[in-house]
């Protein structure tokens, strides 16, 4: 619900990288997003064709890696990905767990024509 | 010529270097601050109002009151005795560091008028259990108010608003014969997001469980102040 101002900070960020490139376009955009991150890429895309518009990143398209959710359960060191309606240790039902990967948000890479 | 350049930012990066900012004026100011998070009609207001009823006399206290539209709940707290600021966002669904920013500079801070320091700033987030828990405001404690009524499943489905916080209000308990609540789930789904997560009991309306969660703002409070004297 917030991809206005995610738009907004991905458009700032990839236009401040392409400046010392001398870049005239760009063309990619790799970003990182998991699984637990809850922006939606669709969204994302609408706002991006919107903003980027009359800048040197109109038109570029955007590649979403999504990353899955990961959590070890600490009591019984069991890996595993969890579904939405449970986010227990499947395997002895603890509830101490932390997340390996899932919150992952960044921008990776763009790439950019000279 | 095609060329790849490596990034590697968090999109976030730049409301958190904003809101890092905000805190670096808060702890010059010596102001203790929470981030009060929930749905629409958990009670962010209400709480508020019963915190300053029982602390006003102790405390001087500020809030920020995060809506899309109205002033209704900046004139309740200022009603209750609070100094208030109302932001209105016009229709983004949360408050972000820019806003807290502006909202910061018409609080005294700094004690440039006589009178009392401000000692606590509540910031009441616009209603909403997905997008606050994104946007990192600056301040130094986050708390998320639950409610019966919204029902058991929320931990579940709002991972990100419940991993992030440190401390959890469950209000409306009065109305736990009435509404079907498994509380055992809604724990164990808070307990696997958040271990150990500090969680209050609480009906703003019958004042219920209120104790507890004074006494724990004025313990955090005085540990605050206390690691700003070393």
């Amino acid at each position: 619900m917030h991809e206005l101002s995610v738009t907004e900070s991905i458009l700032e960020i990839s236009l401040r990288h392409a400046a010392p490139a001398k870049a005239k376009r760009i063309t990619d955009l790799y970003l990182v997003i998991g699984q637990l991150s809850s922006i939606i890429d669709d969204s994302v895309q609408f706002y991006w064709d919107i903003l980027a518009k009359d800048t040197v990143a109109e038109g570029a398209r955007l590649h979403f890696k999504r990353i899955p959710a990961e959590l070890l359960c600490k009591t019984c060191d069991h890996h595993y990905s969890p579904d939405s309606e449970n986010l227990l240790c499947p395997h002895c039902k603890g509830t101490d767990v932390s997340v390996i990967a899932g919150k992952e948000f960044f921008l990776e890479s763009i790439e950019v024509e000279t | 010529m095609p060329q790849r350049i490596n990034v590697v930012e968090g999109i976030m990066s730049v409301n958190d270097r904003l809101a890092q900012e905000n805190r670096t004026r808060l702890d010059r100011a010596g102001v203790f601050s929470l981030n009060l998070m929930a749905s629409p009609g958990a009670g962010k207001t209400s709480l508020i109002e019963c915190t300053l009823k029982a602390l006003k006399d102790k405390l001087s206290i500020a809030v920020i009151d995060g809506d899309i539209a109205t002033s209704i709940d900046a004139d309740r707290a200022a009603a209750a005795g609070a100094l208030a600021v109302q932001v209105n966002t016009g229709g983004e669904c949360h408050l972000d560091a820019v806003k807290i920013r502006d909202a910061l500079s018409q609080l005294p801070l700094g004690g440039e008028i006589t009178g009392r320091e401000i000692d606590l700033l509540v910031v009441e987030n616009v209603g909403n259990l997905v997008c606050p828990a994104s946007f990192h405001l600056g301040t130094h404690k986050s708390i998320l108010i639950a409610s019966i009524p919204e029902g058991d499943d929320k931990p579940y489905k709002y991972p990100g608003m419940y991993s992030g916080v440190d401390a959890l209000v469950i209000n409306k308990i009065d109305l736990l014969p009435y509404v079907t609540f498994r509380m055992d789930f809604f724990r164990k789904g808070v307990e696997v997001l958040n271990p150990g997560l500090v969680t209050f009991l609480v009906s703003c309306r019958t004042g219920e469980g209120m104790d507890a969660w004074l006494a724990w703002i004025l313990t955090e409070l005085e540990q605050y102040k206390a690691g700003r004297d070393l």
